[in-house]
């Protein structure tokens, strides 16, 4: 079974940092699919169990991908009843202008992220770009109206269905990072027909875009083995750095450096290389902007891992990935988690 | 749902077929003749042998879009726009491209790659390219041709208090009402005219007026509406809620003052809420059809639409409606003989 259109119906979901609530219940169904162990802690992070075989202590390998996409967060009811707001998440504000959002006040309203037509523009204007302060939401009713509906403080998060590409590529909202859930999801589809020793504990983490900040007591509260975050990486577009570009279509890509564990690092490539799945190395030199960030130094530590797909235009409205580097990506954890035994376990603090 | 239906359909100026193809489905049966000139303008002739004077109702159906270009090895598609379209409302949107409505997107470099001082400039034309998902350039061509033409992939909705938005209400709101105009009757000669190529020069509007002649001619039009937080008055054009606005003056006409105070004075007497259009900036094709032969007779009654030229467009379904009546009520006066040049 492909997760293909779970994804979809995950993106078109709406959760940003802190209210996650409707993207949990989703993920929640979709893990009952592999275990009845589920539950959410008290940050929201939804953790599904999957016992390996034998007796106990398993080695215990925690998978992570954040439900919480970017959101923006109302800061005033302005005169006419337009919406100003601030970041929840950090989008460019260029990618904001004409957008359509859901604000989620008392009900769910939809609005329209203003732009001053050509007719009224100057060429001194088209040559700015507006900051996010300038940008306003048009909920097109009266102030009143807006006020009985809208308070400051409630979210706005972008609206986009979500649409098929050629070759198998998705393009929508909040690919980032529900593209790892379905990653996850592969994973445990595939990890079905396989035998494994070790317990998964599979994470649909909170609060990823403003600090990492599920994952932390993620990570402090189960205090696995090993932890490996799932998290989306730069696609190649014109202009980039190439150790920035990653192919799409090209498998998935593993990351090294020094938020990775060496020894995780190369388990996953090896699983990678015996089971032929294809794959791109992407070489980090600090601590990563994924949930290994937190789970590095949780308790005394733990010992990462961090794959994902590459996408394109991130935190944009429309950020693009092959549904294939989704499954082959599912397929390497799938394999390395049925590969990983009590000794390699053992020997992660042994430098 | 007629305004759903002509404002989804898919018509950038020059490539008009879809659009042409509603349109005239729509009117069919309720018209006496229908017939398309070399330009591609829809004509539609109702009740044309009855005494009176020839009125002539118009709207275009053409909207802004893009043109594919180019293909890049990496199988990203160039572009260039189709009438006025500033490139800052094209980041981060779909499109539809071609006859058969592939998908493709515009996308942006992630902020996360962006210095602080990029993100101050706009994007400009030249770093937006439409994803179709393609591997390289043959799989690009293999689906797309250059010359193919997009546009915005906005689905019509109600939203907010009687609103709706989406893509292309300039100027498919006036075709709408244009619609409703000529399924009813009316005792004058009506010629209503869905006009090509209003978004690169009011070209379909020259042509049509030429062959029809009329004695008076109004143009229905989705005009500027920025009444939005903080925007000063005099750079509103319409508010949106208050009803058609008529045209004072704008990049193309001066108002013929005879005409523009028959339209008051239909209003007012109908109590229809109206305003006035209150920029310079912009014309529609009333800018065109008033200089055809030795002139032309008449004004524009123009719907305020906010953020026109953008992929949602937000417009009241109360003007909309007033402008409806407001239409019909033009009609019945200039059938009694309320207005005399």
């Amino acid at each position: 079974m492909s997760h293909r259109e779970t994804l979809r119906e995950l993106m078109e979901l709406h959760g940003g940092p802190g209210f996650e609530e409707e993207v949990a219940h989703r993920v929640k169904a979709a893990f009952a699919r592999y275990t009845d162990d589920i539950r959410v802690d008290r940050m929201g992070n939804v953790i599904a169990h999957i016992r390996g075989e034998g007796a106990s202590p398993r080695p215990r390998i925690l998978l992570s991908a954040h439900m919480d996409e970017i959101a923006l967060v109302v800061t005033e009811i302005s005169e006419g009843g337009f919406l100003r707001v601030w970041q929840a998440g950090g989008f460019d504000p260029r990618t904001l202008v004409g957008q359509e959002v859901v604000v989620h006040g008392r009900e769910r309203l939809t609005g329209i992220i203003g732009s001053k037509p050509p007719h009224l523009t100057t060429p001194e204007e088209r040559r700015q770009a507006a900051p996010l302060e300038d940008l306003f939401i048009d909920l097109a009713m009266p102030e009143a109206c807006v006020r009985e509906r809208v308070t400051v403080g409630d979210r706005v998060t972008l609206r986009r269905e979500t649409m098929d590409l050629l070759n198998g590529r998705i393009a929508g909202k909040a690919l980032d990072d529900r593209a790892s859930i379905a990653v996850i999801l592969e994973c445990l589809e595939t990890l079905r027909g396989l035998r494994h020793r070790s317990d998964v504990l599979a994470v649909a983490s909170v609060q990823e875009e403003v600090g990492v900040r599920g994952a932390a007591t993620a990570g402090h509260a189960l205090n696995p083995d090993i932890a490996i975050a799932i998290d989306v990486t730069f696609a190649d577009m014109p202009g980039q750095a190439p150790d920035e570009s990653f192919k799409m279509g090209k498998g998935p890509a593993i990351a090294f450096g020094p938020n990775i564990h060496p020894k995780v690092f190369r388990g996953l490539r090896d699983a990678a290389d015996r089971h032929r799945v294809p794959y791109q190395v992407e070489l980090t030199q600090g601590p990563t902007g994924t949930d290994a960030r937190a789970f590095q130094i949780a308790r005394e530590g733990i010992a990462c891992g961090l794959v994902g797909v590459a996408i394109r235009y991130m935190h944009c409205s429309v950020e693009t990935a092959a549904y294939d580097d989704i499954a082959e990506c599912g397929r390497l954890l799938a394999h390395y988690i049925a590969g990983v035994t009590e000794k390699e376990v053992a020997g992660l603090s042994c430098y | 749902m007629l305004l759903k239906r002509l404002t989804e359909a898919m018509g950038p100026s020059g490539f008009e077929d879809e659009i042409r193809g509603v349109l005239r489905e729509e009117v069919e049966g309720c018209v006496d003749r229908v017939y398309t000139d070399v330009l591609g303008n829809l004509i539609c002739e109702k009740g044309v042998h009855q005494p009176g004077p020839r009125v002539m109702l118009d709207a275009h159906m053409d909207e802004v879009g893009l043109m594919i270009t180019h293909a890049e090895e990496n199988g990203l598609l160039r572009f260039r726009p189709l009438g006025g379209v500033d490139p800052r409302v094209l980041v981060s949107k779909p499109v539809r491209i071609g006859e058969d409505k592939r998908f493709g997107v515009i996308g942006a470099k992630p902020i996360h790659l962006q210095k602080a001082e990029e993100r101050r400039k706009p994007l400009p034309l030249e770093s937006l390219y439409i994803d179709i998902g393609a591997r390289d350039r043959d799989d690009a061509l293999a689906h797309v041709r250059l010359g193919d033409v997009a546009v915005f992939a906005t689905r019509y909705e109600e939203i907010g208090v009687r609103c709706a938005k989406a893509k292309s209400f300039d100027d498919r709101a006036g075709c709408a009402v244009l619609v409703e105009a000529l399924r009813e009757t009316h005792p004058i000669p009506v010629y209503g005219v869905f006009t090509v190529q209003e978004e690169i020069g009011l070209r379909g509007a020259m042509a049509a007026a030429y062959r029809i002649q009329p004695d008076i001619a109004i143009a229905l039009e989705g005009t500027v509406c920025f009444d939005v937080a903080r925007a000063p008055g005099h750079g509103q054009g319409t508010v949106l809620g208050r009803g058609p606005a008529f045209t004072l003056q704008d990049g193309r006409t001066l108002a013929d003052r005879r005409f523009l105070e028959f339209l008051v004075h239909v209003a007012e007497r109908h109590d229809i809420p109206y305003q006035f259009r209150r920029v310079k900036g912009g014309s529609n094709d009333f800018g065109a059809i008033h200089r055809t032969r030795a002139g032309v007779v008449g004004g524009s009654i123009s719907i305020p639409v906010r953020y026109i030229h953008a992929p949602a467009q937000v417009m009241s379904l109360e003007d909309y409606e007033n402008t409806v009546r407001l239409v019909r009520a033009v009609l019945a006066e200039l059938a009694k003989g309320g207005f005399q040049a």
